[in-house]
């Protein structure tokens, strides 16, 4: 099974334990730590075999309830031999600081800017962290759950007739 | 002179004899604005394509005397007002229609710029009307190139029919004052 | 200075010696560079985004962008509104071809849920699909022809976009925004009214497309001032994450309709056209051949369409018909939980991309069982590829800077998301 080997031949050049693989969606998702997650991601693009030339995207996530909430979402895509697998990494709220990809992707550049403008997640190494889709005064991280989606300032809506 | 086959505008009310016309010189004026009002199409988004279906050839503007589409505010009467405005954007629409001269009207297409839309969200501005004074909301999202149609025939008829000295007035100083515009 | 004289040399050194509170260094004004705001509105960039230029003379040294003029918070706005209501949404990102958007969410919440579609609905939703992506290609096309100058074919466009919206309308009943299909299928089928207008279509289009590739394909002007401008490498273009015709006309052929075939895509045979330079004029001619590819598949499917139904049995999305509702309890207990929203999805995450005019779609969806969705992340292929901008128009002047920036076509709605 053409995962299996993926998976073995990650665990040969990393250690086994950091690794939480799961196949029950569409496509391989590893789990790493934040610590290894450029070296992975590197070793991904670079193996001969897995040859993940293409980052598709990635994103952020939020989840409160666990004890490391901020989430970062890789998918990458081997084009010649039509494979993707997703990289998942957690970070705590305290130091959400990861490495940043640009140095092997170009396209990283304004991806990682939008999931820093979305969550707070800190890139090291990024040329230009700053916001890019949201205005620049704007002082917290709008897609993190605790923040409302409607706009905090407006007076004008009866709250009687949106079921608040 | 009145060709049937072809409908054109009616003079204003007035008093003719051999010769001449007698009328009042804000009705000629009026009549003369209403139709060669220069639009500024300001397009953001979805209703920026249907404001490009309304100039072509099937529901054509330019009859109404909208030929010449102005980008530049200075050479501009009407700023139509089409997409989504979100906070970002709010600062540029209002340099825009500052730079704009007297008379100056505006109309905002589509449900986005009439009131946010259906982007109740905390970056879409709720309604252009929070910055400039809007003259007539089109709704509809978008909205058919007939409806804007008759937004557009709407600001005809508000055209026409000012006074000489509205822009002066006190009421109009005050309009201005509450938005904040100098 | 004094009065009746005036020196020819030296007369800058001397007017600044008058005010000495502008200090320049030594070689300070042999060379100054301009900067230009292409701002937010610019009849040339067709949407809101922002660069900054820096030229010197005309050539363009650096840009810098801005972008998040219209954000709309399409992600958050998902995470509040039930599945099938982020069709609306997701017709507004690329909104010059928004059934392709509506289709591929509605594919992706049937990845989700383990539906397979029947041959008839592929093949309506392969039809109309590839009347989006026509309709895309051709408005991008006739803009580049705008901004060098050659503006009577746009109007062509304009009255043949309008005969799409026609064909739209007996579908959905909206021109633009079209909100189009159900998850699980389409709300209704195709009336009698859709065939002669497709037929139509397809009858005409052939000599309209003749007729628009004379006035642009060996015209000196336009070849002149689209050739070499703008052009990326095939790897520079992988690592941006070009995807689409772009990408296409850097060398790879990259298809997302050919490499993982969706609704059933594989069952046609077409040809993915693909460049040489990445330049603007590779651009505009992949498109142009990608408009005829997507006239053949049309007719192909058109011609070969099966008879069926049109939709799935998807109880807990497809409405239920009236008459059922009226009569049956089940499809009645359906109606009110699809409606008031208490239905649920499986746990679970999955990412479904579709071949959109600019790229690939990418709809990434998490899903925590509820009505709607944890995480709904948009792989907008605009935002990704007009990062390269600054590097494709470094060098250039600024007459190659707004065309190359219309043949990227930067849709503002998907940019910004």
């Amino acid at each position: 099974m053409i995962n299996q080997e993926i998976i073995e031949s990650l665990q040969i050049h990393f250690d086994k334990k950091i690794f939480v693989v799961d196949e029950s969606s569409d496509m391989l998702t590893v789990t790493v730590s934040r610590e290894v997650i450029h070296e992975v991601i590197q070793f991904l693009r670079d193996d001969q075999f897995l040859h993940y030339h293409f980052l598709t995207t990635l994103c952020g996530m939020h989840y409160p309830a666990n004890d490391l909430p901020l989430g970062l979402v890789y998918h990458l895509h081997n084009f010649t031999q039509n494979r993707r697998i997703r990289i998942k990494t957690f970070l705590p709220l305290d130091n959400p600081s990861v490495k940043t990809m640009t140095d092997l992707f170009l396209t990283a550049d304004w991806m990682e800017r939008e999931t820093y403008d979305f969550f707070g997640i800190l890139f090291e190494g990024h040329p230009n962290l700053k916001r890019i889709l949201n205005m620049e005064e704007l002082d917290y991280f709008p897609m993190r759950k605790e923040y409302p989606l409607e706009d905090g300032t407006r007076k004008d809506k009866d709250d009687r007739f949106f079921g608040r | 002179m009145q060709n049937a086959k072809y409908k054109i505008v009616q003079p204003p009310e007035g008093y003719s004899a051999p010769g001449f016309f007698a009328t009042s010189l804000d009705r000629v004026i009026g009549l003369a604005r209403e139709n060669s009002i220069w639009p500024l199409p300001f397009a953001t988004s979805c209703c920026g394509v249907e404001f490009m279906a309304l100039m072509g050839a099937t529901y054509d503007l330019a009859r109404f005397g909208a030929e010449r589409l102005s980008f530049s505010p200075r050479q501009a009467d009407l700023l139509m007002v089409m997409g989504t405005i979100a906070k970002k954007m709010s600062p540029v629409v209002l340099q825009v229609y500052t730079q704009m001269a007297e008379p100056r009207w505006v109309l905002a297409m589509g449900a986005c710029a009439s009131s946010g839309g259906i982007f109740d969200t905390y970056s879409v501005l709720q309604g252009i009307d929070r910055i400039v004074p809007v003259d007539v909301y089109v709704p509809g999202c978008p909205p058919r190139p007939e409806q804007v149609i008759q937004g557009f025939m709407k600001i005809q008829e508000l055209v026409e029919n000012e006074p000489l000295r509205r822009r002066y007035s006190p009421e109009y100083k005050e309009l201005l004052e509450s938005y904040g515009i100098k | 200075m004094e009065q009746g004289k005036i020196k020819m040399t030296g007369f800058l050194e001397d007017k600044m010696a008058e005010s000495p509170n502008i200090t320049t260094q030594p070689n300070d004004l042999d060379k100054l560079y301009t900067t230009l705001n292409l701002g937010p509105t610019h009849p040339a960039t067709h949407g809101i985004f922002q660069n900054i230029l820096t030229l010197d003379g005309e050539r363009v040294i650096h840009a810098e962008q801005t972008i998040g003029y219209i954000h709309r918070a399409f992600e958050k706005i998902a995470e509040r509104r039930p599945y099938y209501q982020i069709t609306p949404l997701t017709d507004r990102m690329n909104y010059c071809s928004s059934p392709i958007n509506n289709i591929g969410w509605q594919m992706t919440v049937e990845k989700l849920l383990g539906v397979k579609t029947s041959k008839r609905i592929d093949y309506m939703r392969i039809i109309i699909m590839e009347l989006a992506r026509i309709t895309d290609h051709f408005l991008c096309t006739s803009v580049i022809g705008v901004d060098s100058g050659a503006f009577t074919p746009f109007l062509w466009v304009m009255q043949e976009r309008e005969k799409v919206y026609e064909i739209y309308e007996e579908i959905c009943g909206a021109r633009l925004t079209t909100n189009l299909g159900r998850i699980g299928g389409f709300e209704r089928d195709f009336t009698p009214a859709v065939y002669p207008k497709i037929r139509g279509f397809l009858d005409r289009m052939p000599k309209l497309m003749k007729e628009f590739e004379k006035l642009f394909m060996r015209n000196r002007i336009f070849m002149d001032r689209t050739i070499n401008v703008g052009a990326i490498s095939a790897e520079r273009a992988l690592s941006y994450g070009f995807t689409g015709p772009n990408l296409r006309a850097a060398g790879v052929d990259y298809d997302v309709r050919v490499t993982s075939p969706y609704s059933s895509y594989d069952d046609f045979n077409f040809l993915v056209p693909v460049g040489t330079n990445g330049d603007t004029y590779d651009r505009f001619c992949v498109r142009v051949e990608e408009i005829h590819q997507s006239l053949n598949l049309i007719r192909n499917a058109f011609d070969n369409l099966p008879a069926g139904k049109y939709y799935m049995d998807v109880p807990e999305f497809y409405l239920p018909p009236k008459q059922e509702v009226y009569s049956k309890m089940e499809a009645l207990i359906w109606h009110f939980k699809i409606v008031m929203g208490e239905i649920g999805v499986p746990v679970g995450e999955v990412y479904h991309s579709v071949e959109g005019g600019n790229g690939e779609l990418g709809f990434y969806l998490v899903s925590d069982g509820g009505r709607s969705p944890y995480r709904l992340h948009f792989r907008r292929p605009c935002f990704l590829y007009y990062q390269a901008y600054p590097e494709l128009i470094r060098g250039g002047v600024l007459s190659d800077a707004i065309l190359t920036l219309s043949s990227l076509n930067v849709i503002a709605g998907e940019l910004d998301a």
